[in-house]
Protein backbone atom coordinates (compact mmCIF):
# COMPACT_ATOMS: atom_id res chain seq x y z
CA UNK A 1 0.00 0.00 0.00
CA UNK A 2 2.80 2.35 1.00
CA UNK A 3 4.53 1.86 -2.36
CA UNK A 4 1.42 2.99 -4.21
CA UNK A 5 1.03 6.09 -2.07
CA UNK A 6 4.73 6.72 -2.53
CA UNK A 7 4.43 6.39 -6.31
CA UNK A 8 1.41 8.66 -6.40
CA UNK A 9 3.07 11.38 -4.31
CA UNK A 10 6.29 11.06 -6.29
CA UNK A 11 4.74 11.63 -9.70
CA UNK A 12 2.18 14.20 -8.62
CA UNK A 13 4.47 16.45 -6.60
CA UNK A 14 8.12 15.46 -6.36
CA UNK A 15 8.71 14.46 -9.95
CA UNK A 16 5.86 16.37 -11.51
CA UNK A 17 6.24 15.80 -15.24
CA UNK A 18 5.80 19.40 -16.22
CA UNK A 19 7.23 21.42 -13.39
CA UNK A 20 10.26 19.35 -12.42
CA UNK A 21 10.91 17.10 -15.42
CA UNK A 22 9.84 19.68 -18.05
CA UNK A 23 8.12 17.11 -20.25
CA UNK A 24 4.91 17.82 -22.16
CA UNK A 25 5.30 21.59 -22.22
CA UNK A 26 3.54 22.09 -25.56
CA UNK A 27 -0.01 21.34 -24.36
CA UNK A 28 0.85 22.89 -21.00
CA UNK A 29 1.40 26.28 -22.64
CA UNK A 30 -0.98 25.81 -25.56
CA UNK A 31 -4.17 24.72 -23.78
CA UNK A 32 -3.79 26.60 -20.50
CA UNK A 33 -5.65 29.75 -21.54
CA UNK A 34 -9.01 28.61 -20.20
CA UNK A 35 -9.69 26.48 -17.14
CA UNK A 36 -12.42 24.47 -18.90
CA UNK A 37 -10.34 23.22 -21.78
CA UNK A 38 -7.27 22.83 -19.55
CA UNK A 39 -9.14 20.48 -17.23
CA UNK A 40 -10.52 18.58 -20.23
CA UNK A 41 -7.02 18.21 -21.58
CA UNK A 42 -5.80 17.12 -18.14
CA UNK A 43 -8.34 14.31 -17.95
CA UNK A 44 -7.56 13.21 -21.51
CA UNK A 45 -3.88 13.04 -20.56
CA UNK A 46 -4.65 11.09 -17.36
CA UNK A 47 -6.55 8.55 -19.43
CA UNK A 48 -3.90 8.28 -22.10
CA UNK A 49 -1.04 8.06 -19.61
CA UNK A 50 -2.65 5.35 -17.48
CA UNK A 51 -3.68 3.31 -20.49
CA UNK A 52 -0.31 3.81 -22.13
CA UNK A 53 1.51 2.68 -18.97
CA UNK A 54 -0.64 -0.42 -18.77
CA UNK A 55 -0.39 -1.40 -22.44
CA UNK A 56 3.30 -0.58 -22.77
CA UNK A 57 4.01 -2.67 -19.68
CA UNK A 58 2.15 -5.58 -21.22
CA UNK A 59 3.88 -5.14 -24.56
CA UNK A 60 7.31 -4.85 -22.97
CA UNK A 61 7.08 -7.66 -20.44
CA UNK A 62 5.00 -10.13 -22.38
CA UNK A 63 6.17 -9.53 -25.91
CA UNK A 64 9.51 -7.76 -26.11
CA UNK A 65 11.38 -9.11 -23.07
CA UNK A 66 10.75 -12.86 -23.67
CA UNK A 67 11.93 -12.50 -27.27
CA UNK A 68 14.95 -10.39 -26.39
CA UNK A 69 13.64 -7.45 -28.35
CA UNK A 70 14.06 -4.74 -25.70
CA UNK A 71 15.72 -2.49 -28.26
CA UNK A 72 12.33 -2.12 -29.96
CA UNK A 73 10.77 -0.44 -26.93
CA UNK A 74 10.81 3.12 -28.30
CA UNK A 75 9.23 2.15 -31.62
CA UNK A 76 6.52 -0.04 -30.14
CA UNK A 77 5.73 2.47 -27.39
CA UNK A 78 5.18 5.16 -30.00
CA UNK A 79 2.85 2.79 -31.83
CA UNK A 80 0.90 2.08 -28.64
CA UNK A 81 0.61 5.74 -27.68
CA UNK A 82 -0.48 6.84 -31.16
CA UNK A 83 -3.20 4.18 -31.22
CA UNK A 84 -4.43 5.16 -27.77
CA UNK A 85 -4.60 8.83 -28.70
CA UNK A 86 -6.61 8.00 -31.80
CA UNK A 87 -8.96 5.97 -29.64
CA UNK A 88 -9.33 8.77 -27.09
CA UNK A 89 -9.98 11.24 -29.89
CA UNK A 90 -12.82 9.10 -31.22
CA UNK A 91 -14.29 8.65 -27.76
CA UNK A 92 -14.19 12.38 -26.95
CA UNK A 93 -15.70 13.27 -30.32
CA UNK A 94 -18.53 10.85 -29.62
CA UNK A 95 -19.14 11.79 -26.00
CA UNK A 96 -18.40 15.52 -25.86
CA UNK A 97 -18.22 17.50 -29.13
CA UNK A 98 -17.68 20.84 -27.30
CA UNK A 99 -14.63 19.43 -25.51
CA UNK A 100 -13.43 18.01 -28.82
CA UNK A 101 -13.70 21.48 -30.37
CA UNK A 102 -12.03 23.17 -27.40
CA UNK A 103 -9.05 20.81 -27.41
CA UNK A 104 -8.66 21.22 -31.17
CA UNK A 105 -5.20 20.51 -32.50
CA UNK A 106 -3.82 19.74 -29.04
CA UNK A 107 -5.71 16.47 -28.80
CA UNK A 108 -3.79 14.72 -31.59
CA UNK A 109 -0.70 16.38 -30.13
CA UNK A 110 -0.98 14.15 -27.06
CA UNK A 111 0.60 11.60 -29.40
CA UNK A 112 3.81 13.56 -29.22
CA UNK A 113 3.37 14.57 -25.60
CA UNK A 114 6.69 13.43 -24.22
CA UNK A 115 5.20 12.99 -20.74
CA UNK A 116 3.32 9.94 -22.07
CA UNK A 117 6.43 8.51 -23.66
CA UNK A 118 8.38 9.48 -20.55
CA UNK A 119 6.19 7.54 -18.13
CA UNK A 120 6.34 4.43 -20.33
CA UNK A 121 10.13 4.51 -20.42
CA UNK A 122 10.42 5.30 -16.70
CA UNK A 123 8.22 2.30 -15.89
CA UNK A 124 10.63 0.07 -17.75
CA UNK A 125 13.67 1.75 -16.24
CA UNK A 126 12.43 1.44 -12.64
CA UNK A 127 11.23 -2.12 -13.22
CA UNK A 128 7.72 -1.44 -11.95
CA UNK A 129 5.12 -4.19 -11.79
CA UNK A 130 1.89 -3.92 -13.78
CA UNK A 131 -0.16 -2.31 -11.00
CA UNK A 132 2.68 0.03 -10.09
CA UNK A 133 2.97 1.05 -13.74
CA UNK A 134 -0.74 1.79 -13.91
CA UNK A 135 -0.48 3.89 -10.75
CA UNK A 136 2.59 5.78 -11.90
CA UNK A 137 0.86 6.57 -15.20
CA UNK A 138 -2.24 7.78 -13.45
CA UNK A 139 -0.17 9.82 -11.00
CA UNK A 140 1.80 11.36 -13.85
CA UNK A 141 -1.50 12.35 -15.49
CA UNK A 142 -2.83 13.78 -12.25
CA UNK A 143 0.39 15.76 -11.88
CA UNK A 144 -0.15 17.09 -15.38
CA UNK A 145 -3.76 17.98 -14.54
CA UNK A 146 -2.65 19.75 -11.36
CA UNK A 147 0.00 21.78 -13.17
CA UNK A 148 -2.21 22.74 -16.12
CA UNK A 149 -5.13 23.58 -13.83
CA UNK A 150 -2.99 25.88 -11.67
CA UNK A 151 -1.47 27.45 -14.76
CA UNK A 152 -4.82 28.07 -16.45
CA UNK A 153 -6.29 29.61 -13.29
CA UNK A 154 -3.37 32.01 -13.11
CA UNK A 155 -3.60 32.82 -16.82
CA UNK A 156 -7.31 33.55 -16.56
CA UNK A 157 -6.44 36.12 -13.90
CA UNK A 158 -3.95 37.68 -16.30
CA UNK A 159 -6.78 38.52 -18.68
CA UNK A 160 -8.02 41.22 -16.34
CA UNK A 161 -4.67 42.38 -14.95
CA UNK A 162 -2.45 45.07 -16.36
CA UNK A 163 0.78 43.53 -17.59
CA UNK A 164 3.67 45.48 -19.14
CA UNK A 165 3.32 45.27 -22.89
CA UNK A 166 6.45 43.23 -23.71
CA UNK A 167 5.35 40.55 -21.22
CA UNK A 168 1.79 40.05 -22.46
CA UNK A 169 0.82 36.61 -23.75
CA UNK A 170 3.54 33.97 -23.97
CA UNK A 171 6.40 35.70 -22.07
CA UNK A 172 4.43 36.08 -18.85
CA UNK A 173 3.20 32.49 -19.23
CA UNK A 174 6.77 31.21 -19.41
CA UNK A 175 7.85 33.33 -16.45
CA UNK A 176 4.89 32.01 -14.47
CA UNK A 177 5.77 28.45 -15.39
CA UNK A 178 9.31 29.06 -14.20
CA UNK A 179 8.14 30.42 -10.86
CA UNK A 180 5.75 27.50 -10.44
CA UNK A 181 8.60 25.09 -11.14
CA UNK A 182 10.61 26.85 -8.47
CA UNK A 183 7.77 26.36 -6.01
CA UNK A 184 7.57 22.66 -6.87
CA UNK A 185 11.26 22.33 -5.98
CA UNK A 186 10.10 22.44 -2.36
CA UNK A 187 8.74 18.91 -2.75
CA UNK A 188 11.65 16.52 -2.59
CA UNK A 189 12.58 13.03 -1.53
CA UNK A 190 13.42 14.12 2.02
CA UNK A 191 9.92 15.47 2.44
CA UNK A 192 8.47 12.15 1.25
CA UNK A 193 10.66 10.25 3.68
CA UNK A 194 9.54 12.47 6.54
CA UNK A 195 5.89 12.00 5.61
CA UNK A 196 5.97 8.25 5.15
CA UNK A 197 8.68 7.42 7.67
CA UNK B 1 21.13 -17.26 -39.74
CA UNK B 2 20.60 -16.13 -36.19
CA UNK B 3 20.77 -12.57 -37.34
CA UNK B 4 18.05 -13.25 -39.89
CA UNK B 5 15.82 -14.79 -37.26
CA UNK B 6 16.33 -11.77 -35.03
CA UNK B 7 15.54 -9.48 -37.89
CA UNK B 8 12.37 -11.36 -38.81
CA UNK B 9 11.35 -11.42 -35.17
CA UNK B 10 11.70 -7.65 -34.89
CA UNK B 11 9.85 -7.03 -38.13
CA UNK B 12 7.18 -9.53 -37.18
CA UNK B 13 6.66 -8.03 -33.73
CA UNK B 14 6.33 -4.44 -34.87
CA UNK B 15 4.30 -5.41 -37.93
CA UNK B 16 2.03 -7.66 -35.93
CA UNK B 17 1.46 -4.97 -33.33
CA UNK B 18 0.76 -2.46 -36.08
CA UNK B 19 -1.81 -4.74 -37.72
CA UNK B 20 -3.45 -5.52 -34.37
CA UNK B 21 -3.74 -1.85 -33.44
CA UNK B 22 -4.94 -1.01 -36.94
CA UNK B 23 -7.76 -3.53 -36.64
CA UNK B 24 -8.69 -2.18 -33.20
CA UNK B 25 -8.82 1.36 -34.56
CA UNK B 26 -10.83 0.35 -37.60
CA UNK B 27 -13.39 -1.48 -35.51
CA UNK B 28 -13.71 1.32 -32.98
CA UNK B 29 -14.02 3.97 -35.68
CA UNK B 30 -17.05 2.06 -36.96
CA UNK B 31 -18.47 1.67 -33.46
CA UNK B 32 -17.84 5.26 -32.41
CA UNK B 33 -18.67 6.92 -35.72
CA UNK B 34 -20.22 10.34 -35.28
CA UNK B 35 -23.16 10.95 -37.57
CA UNK B 36 -22.43 13.98 -39.67
CA UNK B 37 -25.16 16.04 -41.22
CA UNK B 38 -24.56 15.48 -44.92
CA UNK B 39 -26.24 18.82 -45.63
CA UNK B 40 -23.22 20.59 -44.07
CA UNK B 41 -20.97 19.28 -46.80
CA UNK B 42 -23.44 20.19 -49.53
CA UNK B 43 -23.78 23.69 -48.09
CA UNK B 44 -20.03 24.10 -48.00
CA UNK B 45 -19.94 23.33 -51.70
CA UNK B 46 -22.60 25.94 -52.35
CA UNK B 47 -20.90 28.69 -50.35
CA UNK B 48 -18.06 30.63 -52.01
CA UNK B 49 -15.40 29.27 -49.63
CA UNK B 50 -13.71 32.65 -49.17
CA UNK B 51 -13.98 32.51 -45.35
CA UNK B 52 -14.43 36.30 -45.35
CA UNK B 53 -16.51 36.29 -42.18
CA UNK B 54 -19.17 38.83 -43.10
CA UNK B 55 -21.89 36.37 -42.09
CA UNK B 56 -20.61 36.65 -38.52
CA UNK B 57 -19.19 33.13 -38.38
CA UNK B 58 -15.57 32.03 -38.37
CA UNK B 59 -15.76 30.76 -41.92
CA UNK B 60 -17.93 29.12 -44.54
CA UNK B 61 -17.82 25.77 -42.71
CA UNK B 62 -19.14 27.14 -39.44
CA UNK B 63 -21.78 29.18 -41.27
CA UNK B 64 -22.90 26.00 -43.02
CA UNK B 65 -23.11 24.24 -39.66
CA UNK B 66 -25.16 27.08 -38.17
CA UNK B 67 -27.48 26.97 -41.17
CA UNK B 68 -28.25 23.30 -40.68
CA UNK B 69 -29.16 23.97 -37.06
CA UNK B 70 -31.51 26.79 -38.07
CA UNK B 71 -29.50 29.27 -36.03
CA UNK B 72 -29.18 31.88 -38.72
CA UNK B 73 -30.63 33.30 -41.90
CA UNK B 74 -29.46 32.14 -45.26
CA UNK B 75 -29.14 35.60 -46.76
CA UNK B 76 -26.04 36.47 -44.76
CA UNK B 77 -23.51 35.44 -47.39
CA UNK B 78 -22.77 38.69 -49.21
CA UNK B 79 -20.13 37.37 -51.63
CA UNK B 80 -22.44 34.56 -52.70
CA UNK B 81 -25.33 36.98 -53.02
CA UNK B 82 -28.67 35.92 -54.44
CA UNK B 83 -27.27 32.82 -56.09
CA UNK B 84 -25.87 31.40 -52.85
CA UNK B 85 -29.03 32.23 -50.90
CA UNK B 86 -31.15 30.35 -53.42
CA UNK B 87 -28.79 27.39 -53.41
CA UNK B 88 -28.79 27.30 -49.60
CA UNK B 89 -32.57 27.36 -49.56
CA UNK B 90 -32.61 24.49 -52.03
CA UNK B 91 -30.26 22.37 -49.90
CA UNK B 92 -32.26 23.08 -46.77
CA UNK B 93 -35.50 22.36 -48.59
CA UNK B 94 -37.08 25.75 -47.93
CA UNK B 95 -38.64 27.87 -50.60
CA UNK B 96 -37.89 31.56 -50.32
CA UNK B 97 -38.31 34.69 -52.28
CA UNK B 98 -34.90 36.32 -52.34
CA UNK B 99 -34.50 39.79 -53.60
CA UNK B 100 -30.99 40.85 -52.77
CA UNK B 101 -29.33 43.86 -54.27
CA UNK B 102 -25.64 43.24 -54.84
CA UNK B 103 -23.71 46.03 -53.22
CA UNK B 104 -20.13 47.01 -53.83
CA UNK B 105 -17.78 49.24 -51.89
CA UNK B 106 -16.51 52.47 -53.36
CA UNK B 107 -14.23 55.25 -52.18
CA UNK B 108 -16.21 58.48 -52.07
CA UNK B 109 -13.27 60.84 -52.47
CA UNK B 110 -11.19 62.08 -55.38
CA UNK B 111 -9.05 64.57 -53.50
CA UNK B 112 -5.44 63.93 -54.46
CA UNK B 113 -2.15 65.83 -54.51
CA UNK B 114 -3.32 68.13 -57.29
CA UNK B 115 -6.85 68.75 -56.05
CA UNK B 116 -6.80 68.77 -52.25
CA UNK B 117 -4.88 70.82 -49.70
CA UNK B 118 -2.46 69.04 -47.38
CA UNK B 119 -1.47 70.42 -43.98
CA UNK B 120 1.62 68.36 -43.33
CA UNK B 121 3.90 65.84 -44.98
CA UNK B 122 3.43 62.34 -43.60
CA UNK B 123 6.26 59.84 -43.70
CA UNK B 124 5.18 57.38 -41.01
CA UNK B 125 3.81 53.86 -41.09
CA UNK B 126 1.81 53.16 -44.23
CA UNK B 127 -1.48 52.70 -42.42
CA UNK B 128 -4.58 54.90 -42.53
CA UNK B 129 -5.42 54.41 -38.86
CA UNK B 130 -1.89 55.39 -37.82
CA UNK B 131 -2.15 58.55 -39.91
CA UNK B 132 -5.65 59.27 -38.64
CA UNK B 133 -4.34 59.19 -35.07
CA UNK B 134 -2.26 62.28 -35.95
CA UNK B 135 -4.71 65.16 -35.98
CA UNK B 136 -7.13 63.17 -38.14
CA UNK B 137 -4.83 62.89 -41.11
CA UNK B 138 -2.55 65.06 -43.24
CA UNK B 139 -5.32 66.53 -45.39
CA UNK B 140 -7.06 69.80 -44.64
CA UNK B 141 -10.32 67.92 -45.28
CA UNK B 142 -11.05 65.71 -42.27
CA UNK B 143 -13.51 63.48 -44.18
CA UNK B 144 -11.46 62.36 -47.16
CA UNK B 145 -9.44 59.34 -48.18
CA UNK B 146 -6.12 59.25 -46.36
CA UNK B 147 -4.53 57.23 -49.16
CA UNK B 148 -2.32 54.97 -47.05
CA UNK B 149 -4.02 51.87 -48.43
CA UNK B 150 -5.29 50.09 -45.32
CA UNK B 151 -8.31 48.99 -47.39
CA UNK B 152 -6.01 47.63 -50.09
CA UNK B 153 -4.23 45.53 -47.49
CA UNK B 154 -7.43 44.20 -45.96
CA UNK B 155 -9.26 43.35 -49.21
CA UNK B 156 -9.39 39.55 -49.57
CA UNK B 157 -9.83 39.62 -53.36
CA UNK B 158 -7.47 42.46 -54.33
CA UNK B 159 -10.33 44.53 -55.68
CA UNK B 160 -8.89 47.80 -54.36
CA UNK B 161 -5.86 49.48 -55.87
CA UNK B 162 -4.28 52.85 -56.55
CA UNK B 163 -5.25 54.40 -59.87
CA UNK B 164 -3.02 56.49 -62.12
CA UNK B 165 -3.52 59.57 -59.92
CA UNK B 166 -2.44 57.71 -56.78
CA UNK B 167 -6.00 57.65 -55.48
CA UNK B 168 -7.80 54.60 -54.18
CA UNK B 169 -10.47 52.96 -56.31
CA UNK B 170 -12.54 49.79 -55.92
CA UNK B 171 -13.02 47.53 -58.93
CA UNK B 172 -16.73 46.76 -58.76
CA UNK B 173 -16.30 43.64 -60.88
CA UNK B 174 -13.96 42.12 -58.29
CA UNK B 175 -15.70 43.38 -55.12
CA UNK B 176 -17.44 40.62 -53.16
CA UNK B 177 -19.28 42.96 -50.73
CA UNK B 178 -17.50 41.69 -47.63
CA UNK B 179 -17.35 45.23 -46.16
CA UNK B 180 -13.93 44.67 -44.64
CA UNK B 181 -12.63 47.90 -46.19
CA UNK B 182 -15.66 49.78 -44.85
CA UNK B 183 -14.85 48.78 -41.30
CA UNK B 184 -11.10 49.42 -41.54
CA UNK B 185 -11.43 52.93 -42.99
CA UNK B 186 -11.01 55.54 -40.22
CA UNK B 187 -12.74 58.36 -42.10
CA UNK B 188 -15.68 56.18 -43.30
CA UNK B 189 -15.08 57.39 -46.82
CA UNK B 190 -15.72 53.93 -48.25
CA UNK B 191 -19.44 53.34 -48.57
CA UNK B 192 -21.53 50.56 -50.05
CA UNK B 193 -23.44 51.39 -53.23
CA UNK B 194 -25.48 49.14 -55.53
CA UNK B 195 -23.47 47.24 -58.12
CA UNK B 196 -25.56 48.71 -60.94
CA UNK B 197 -25.22 52.30 -59.71
CA UNK B 198 -24.38 54.49 -62.73
CA UNK B 199 -22.82 57.41 -60.86
CA UNK B 200 -21.71 58.32 -57.35
CA UNK B 201 -21.01 61.54 -55.49
CA UNK B 202 -17.30 61.21 -54.84
CA UNK B 203 -17.16 63.34 -51.72
CA UNK B 204 -17.63 62.73 -48.04
CA UNK B 205 -17.32 66.27 -46.68
CA UNK B 206 -20.19 67.73 -44.71
CA UNK B 207 -18.54 71.14 -44.38
CA UNK B 208 -20.14 74.26 -45.86
CA UNK B 209 -19.43 75.17 -49.48
CA UNK B 210 -16.84 77.95 -48.91
CA UNK B 211 -14.92 75.78 -46.44
CA UNK B 212 -14.84 72.84 -48.87
CA UNK B 213 -13.72 75.13 -51.71
CA UNK B 214 -10.76 76.26 -49.64
CA UNK B 215 -9.34 72.78 -49.17
CA UNK B 216 -10.52 70.76 -52.16
CA UNK B 217 -11.33 71.56 -55.75
CA UNK B 218 -13.38 68.38 -56.32
CA UNK B 219 -15.45 68.44 -53.13
CA UNK B 220 -19.23 68.67 -52.92
CA UNK B 221 -20.19 72.19 -51.88
CA UNK B 222 -23.86 71.47 -51.30
CA UNK B 223 -25.08 73.78 -54.11
CA UNK B 224 -28.10 71.57 -54.93
CA UNK B 225 -27.58 72.04 -58.68
CA UNK B 226 -27.71 68.26 -59.08
CA UNK B 227 -31.13 67.92 -57.51
CA UNK B 228 -32.40 70.76 -59.72
CA UNK B 229 -30.85 69.41 -62.92
CA UNK B 230 -31.97 65.83 -62.33
CA UNK B 231 -35.07 66.00 -60.14
CA UNK B 232 -35.79 62.30 -60.82
CA UNK B 233 -32.23 61.27 -60.01
CA UNK B 234 -32.72 60.89 -56.27
CA UNK B 235 -30.15 63.50 -55.25
CA UNK B 236 -30.64 64.50 -51.63
CA UNK B 237 -28.52 67.37 -50.35
CA UNK B 238 -28.27 67.22 -46.62
CA UNK B 239 -25.52 68.69 -44.40
CA UNK B 240 -23.97 70.32 -47.50
CA UNK B 241 -23.32 66.93 -49.07
CA UNK B 242 -25.23 65.39 -51.95
CA UNK B 243 -26.22 61.76 -51.40
CA UNK B 244 -27.88 59.64 -54.07
CA UNK B 245 -30.98 57.64 -53.19
CA UNK B 246 -30.40 54.69 -55.52
CA UNK B 247 -34.00 53.50 -55.30
CA UNK B 248 -34.78 56.43 -57.61
CA UNK B 249 -34.06 55.24 -61.13
CA UNK B 250 -34.35 58.58 -62.93
CA UNK B 251 -31.76 60.19 -65.19
CA UNK B 252 -28.61 61.47 -63.47
CA UNK B 253 -26.60 62.47 -66.59
CA UNK B 254 -27.64 66.13 -66.50
CA UNK B 255 -26.56 66.51 -62.89
CA UNK B 256 -23.23 64.92 -63.66
CA UNK B 257 -22.64 67.39 -66.52
CA UNK B 258 -23.60 70.44 -64.56
CA UNK B 259 -21.92 69.70 -61.20
CA UNK B 260 -19.62 72.74 -60.67
CA UNK B 261 -16.92 70.81 -58.85
CA UNK B 262 -17.24 67.66 -61.02
CA UNK B 263 -17.55 65.43 -58.02
CA UNK B 264 -20.34 63.32 -59.54
CA UNK B 265 -18.49 60.57 -61.37
CA UNK B 266 -19.24 57.30 -63.11
CA UNK B 267 -18.94 54.07 -61.12
CA UNK B 268 -16.70 52.22 -63.52
CA UNK B 269 -14.61 49.22 -62.61
CA UNK B 270 -11.44 51.11 -63.61
CA UNK B 271 -11.40 54.86 -63.19
CA UNK B 272 -8.66 55.58 -65.71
Amino acid sequence: MMTFIGIMLTYIFIENFILTKFLGLCPFIGVSKKVDSAVGMGFAVIFVMSMASLVTWMVFHWLLEPNGLEFLQTVTFILVIATLVQLVEMIIQKISPPLYKALGIYLPLITTNCAVMGIALINVQKNYGIIESLFSGMAGGIGFLLAIFLMSSIREKFETEWIPKPFRGMPIAFITAGLMALAFMAFDKALLNNLLG
Amino acid sequence: MELLVNLLQAVGTVGGLGIAFGVILAVSSKLLAVEKDERVERLENVLPGLNCGICGYAGCASYAEALTQNETEFTKCAPGGEKAAKAIAEVLGVSIDVNMVKKVAQVHCRGGKTTAQYVFDYQGVKDCNALFAMHGGNKACPYGCLGQGSCIAVCPVNAISYDADGLVWVDKEKCISCEKCVSVCPTHVIKMIPYDADVLVACNSIDKGPVVKKYCSVGCIGCKICSKQSPEGGFVVDNFLAVIDYSQKGDREAAMEKCPSHCIIRNKSQIN
